[in-house]
């Protein structure tokens, strides 16, 4: 079959034209480009909510871009069991959206802070993360000045029992320590699953890591493992 | 009209000045003409105090598309690309208010970049502050880097580089020099020209403000304790504004929808309009009942002179106009039909049908008075040739001197800068910031470009020709020892007050050994800035001409890394190492004294340098390499060590004392590994390049740095090192 997949442009998106990059390099497939202001999509197999500063962030990151017209789609398709994934300001606003539970707010030191991190793998058994092995320790970078994850007790509890934090920030042995959050996050919460399992947002971008000439390739399982998922292809 | 009696001081005119006013224009001219004239001589718009000198620089060069003179310079780069790039200075609205100062350096010069019909793809910042002991110091620290941050992160343009240093001279005036550079097609460069007389004259972008009212003429004054009242001097930055401007303005260039385009940056509307006209030989006029204002009542030259941010100026075919207004609509963005082209050679103000203002546009941008101003060879500088060495010759305690250096606010890792910058959005960053120099991919090619910015002020201020030719060297090492060819330079001059004799002598003596370093290096002057008045109640800054190299490497899977790679390789120190104290970091940190002899420079040594570092990595012989710079071989061995947590062992026999063979900043030299199975091959090539060398010892993977020399070793874990040097900055700099 034919994946379709596209990534989201709102005013103020700055990693759109990454995101179709490198979903290409990794799964050789195109993604379309789709303007905010859309409000009838295609039924497309993947859609992903990009990094950047929609909107400028004022207000609150991802507050105003909930609002616009192509977000209706994006529910719709959440709704049809296709694939969202949300990266960064992408998290935030599908957060914003209530898609994924839960809150990104200003990182524990106060500063925007752009580095590699890694992450462990939390749950493999995703179509987000096949690919990876349990408990994998990724490295990926941040970028992000607001990327702190908090959410309710009865959500956090909900989370972890259901097995829908995917990633956590760690040392690069493996083990979770508070510390190990650059920004302050819940738990050290990088990455959540909605509660059908089809939503996946991440603060950390994976598609800043999934070509070797960039320093690295942790990323660019995420994407063959939603190729995986989409195509019917191998299964970990 | 003013009844002034002298109407030339309100608009930082000279009486004579004034005089010339009048006999160009043959009239007396009314308050917003003279308004006009004053911005447009000042030394920010009309560079009165330095064109002269500018003259002086080498610009041409087969690989240059466009020189000086347009809103950036542009240089060839191969597979049909070329690369758009340009530095300026925002220092006094930083100085005033650090984070809005810094952000909107950032926003003009990105404008720049994109007005040549180029998309910005990487940023460097260039940044000097007074000793961080001050409070105040710190807040402008924090406060610039954050507003570089909070600007470029929002537009998604990587900050991949640039540098940082201290020194009391910058207390009350920082310098915060941005550089931007974007990639277009070679065959389709934008230019500011306002051509076609009947063409529509657009305004695009964010409305009309009283922010940054008379900046331009700001920047030409020096600052003091009294410029708290200066705040609405300074502009105000809305960087998602200018990203939406940013792809809107891609959008009607890929469409083919303009004639030419100018950002408004310095005196706005006025310098824009005027340039606009100037450049093309042609008239424009503009009506300000058209533009569209953020308050109500604004003044004629207040419009005219406002910065407010995020505008930028379009000629438009009449029949384009329509489409051009629905990309900017699709964008949220206000495009207005402001003015049109004209023939009559005339800059023209309306208010409507009114005619408030109209000068020949070759007045305001081409009949600038220009000075020759007096110079004098500062008091100081004979006197700070002799310098006591003692402090470092006798220290003995090499490791410990080491790690205090490389713990010291000048060496110290800049980390805690750069992490603050998106450097990676776009996919292109290959080599990060926090080495020599950084490298992009090219899409759609297989080069890589190197950027690197520079200057060490202190050798500048001790030996102005010679420092100025060291800045550009360095920079020129920076790319090479990456394996690319330093291609073209950009320039930020950043001086005191010209009037000063003492200071213009410095101006003319930089420039001298800026323009002879280029010439020697091949790497022409496509463009750049001059700051004057860095003064802070009456002291100057040091001189400070920051270079902007960039540079190409025909494979990217060529490049060479600074760090050592692995254990086992042979370290290979090539250049001369002489018996040089002077001008040195390490003579700074033990005795708080700038002083001493500047280190020799040899640029047809530099320039063989060069050329070995980038055969030698097209033909994959160097596993590393890495330029020596402040705080000499000790700091370059540490610094090699950090990335890997590598070790050394090093043996010296140089005939030199053990300061200078470890910490002495002898010019261009690189060091660098090679495995044994090159080796032959690399000492060949550098004895056919004429290069002195020697190899002095192994890489290892102990985590040990261990030099000899003579009887003196000096020995240090590597860890405890990079640890110093990782605590420094952001200790020294909390607030």
């Amino acid at each position: 079959m034919t994946v379709k997949a596209c990534v989201l442009v709102f005013p103020g998106s700055n990693c759109d034209r990454d995101n179709v990059r490198s979903w290409e390099a990794c799964t050789g497939l195109k993604a379309d480009l789709v303007w905010h202001k859309e409000s009838s999509l295609p039924d497309y197999d993947l859609v992903i909510v990009p990094g950047g500063f929609s909107y400028g962030d004022y207000l609150r990151c991802g507050a105003i871009a909930r609002f616009s017209p192509v977000m209706a789609e994006v529910v719709r398709l959440a709704g049809l069991g296709r694939l969202i994934l949300g990266i960064c300001n992408g998290f935030q606003i599908l957060t914003e959206a209530g898609l994924l539970p839960g809150a990104l707010s200003r990182n524990k030191n106060l500063k925007y802070i752009c580095r590699d991190v890694t992450l462990r793998v939390e749950n493999n058994k995703t179509a987000f993360t096949s690919r990876y092995a349990p408990g994998q320790v990724l490295t990926i970078p941040v970028s992000h000045g607001e990327g702190g994850y908090s959410c309710s007790p009865a959500d956090l509890a909900a989370l972890r029992d259901e097995g829908r934090v995917v990633f956590r920030y760690c040392a690069a042995d493996g083990s979770v320590s508070p510390d190990d959050a650059p920004n302050g996050s819940l738990d050290n919460i990088a990455g959540i699953l909605g509660r059908r399992g089809n939503v996946l947002g991440l603060m950390p971008h994976p598609e800043r890591l999934a070509e070797e000439i960039l320093g690295g390739t942790d990323g660019r399982a995420l994407f063959t493992s939603i190729l995986d998922a989409l195509s019917g292809g191998p299964k970990s | 009209m003013t009844d002034n009696v002298s109407p030339w001081l309100e608009h930082g005119l000279s009486e004579q000045e004034y005089n010339l006013v009048l006999e160009l224009l043959g009239r007396t001219p009314n308050y917003l003409e003279l308004a006009l004239f004053g911005v447009m001589w000042s030394e920010h718009c009309g560079y009165k105090n330095s064109k002269k000198q500018l003259k002086k620089l080498p610009t041409k060069g087969p690989q240059v598309l466009q020189g000086p003179g347009e809103n950036a310079g542009v240089v060839y780069l191969g597979d049909g690309l070329a690369a758009a790039f340009k530095m300026e200075s925002h220092n006094h609205p930083s100085a005033v208010e650090p984070y809005q100062g810094a952000a909107t350096g950032v926003g003009g010069i990105i404008r720049d970049i994109f007005a040549m019909g180029a998309r910005p793809v990487a940023s460097l910042n260039s940044l000097r502050f007074g000793d961080l002991d001050d409070g105040r110091v710190k807040r402008l620290l924090n406060g610039v880097v954050a507003g570089i941050g909070g600007y470029g992160n929002c537009m998604g343009i990587p900050t991949v580089g640039g540098d940082l240093y201290f020194h009391p001279s910058y207390r009350g005036n920082p310098l915060v020099n941005a550089f931007c550079l974007g990639l277009l097609q070679a065959d389709k460069i934008y230019k500011g020209s306002a051509s076609g007389p009947g063409n529509i004259v657009m305004l695009v972008g964010a409305r009309t403000g009283r922010d940054g009212i008379k900046g331009a003429s700001f920047a030409s004054e020096e600052l003091s304790d009294s410029d708290r009242d200066k705040r609405p001097n300074v502009q105000v930055g809305d960087p998602f504004m200018e990203k939406l401007l940013l792809e809107a303005t891609l959008e009607i260039l890929e469409r083919d929808l303009v004639v030419g385009l100018q950002d408004l940056g310095a005196a706005g509307l006025t310098s824009s309009g005027a340039e606009m006209a100037g450049r093309a030989g042609s008239g424009l006029f503009l009506d300000l009942d058209k533009v569209p204002m953020r308050e109500e009542g604004m003044l004629d030259w207040e419009i005219m002179l406002s910065e407010s941010q995020e505008r930028m100026l379009l000629v438009v075919e009449p029949s384009k106009a329509a489409a051009v207004a629905e990309v900017f609509e699709k964008w949220d963005l206000l495009a207005v039909e402001a003015g049109l082209v004209t023939d009559d050679g005339n800059f023209t103000v309306r208010r409507g049908e009114r005619v408030m203002a109209s000068i020949p546009a070759e007045l305001l941008t081409d009949k600038v008075p220009l000075y020759d101003r007096p110079q004098r060879v500062p008091d100081y500088y004979e006197k700070s040739k002799k310098a006591d060495f003692s402090a470092l010759m006798c220290h003995g305690d090499w490791a410990g001197l080491l790690k205090s250096l490389l713990a010291s606010p000048n060496l110290s890792s800049r980390a805690w800068v750069f992490e603050q910058y998106d450097s990676m959005v776009g996919l292109n960053t290959v080599v990060r910031p926090g080495g020599d120099g950084a490298m992009l991919r090219l899409p759609g090619s297989d080069r890589g470009l190197a950027l690197s910015s520079d200057c060490n002020s202190r050798y500048v201020y001790l030996e102005p020709r010679r420092g100025a030719a060291i800045a550009v060297a360095e920079a020129a090492l920076n790319c090479a020892v990456l394996g690319a060819r330093p291609l073209a330079l950009t320039n930020c001059l950043n001086f005191g007050n010209p009037e000063n004799p003492e200071i213009y002598w410095q101006f003319v003596k930089a420039t001298d050994g800026l323009a002879e370093a280029a010439a020697a290096l091949d790497t022409p002057v496509t463009g750049g800035n001059v700051s004057f008045y860095n003064e802070y109640d009456g002291l100057a800054i040091f001189p400070t001409p920051t270079i902007g190299m960039i540079g190409v490497i025909e494979h990217i899977g060529n490049r060479v890394p600074a760090g050592f790679p692995a254990g086992g390789l042979n370290v290979i120190l090539i250049g001369e190492s002489r018996e040089e104290l002077g001008a040195s970091e390490a003579h700074h940190l033990l005795t708080g004294r700038d002083e001493g002899e500047v280190p020799e420079l040899d640029l047809a040594l530099t320039k063989r340098l060069i050329n070995f570092l980038v055969a030698a990595a097209a033909g994959r012989l160097l596993r590393s390499a890495h330029d020596l710079a402040e705080g000499g071989l000790a700091v370059a061995l540490a610094e090699c060590c950090f990335p890997g947590d590598m070790g050394a062992a090093v043996t010296l026999d140089d005939g030199l004392s053990a300061a200078a063979a470890l910490f002495g900043e002898s010019q261009s030299r690189v060091l660098a590994t090679a495995d044994d199975a090159s080796l032959d091959a690399v000492l060949d090539s550098l004895e056919r390049y004429s290069l002195p060398f020697s190899v002095v010892g192994r890489t290892t993977d102990d985590g040990l740095l261990t030099v000899g020399h003579g009887s003196d070793t000096l020995r240090a874990k590597v860890s405890e090192l990079k640890d110093a040097w990782s605590r420094a900055l952001p200790e020294a700099a909390a607030l």
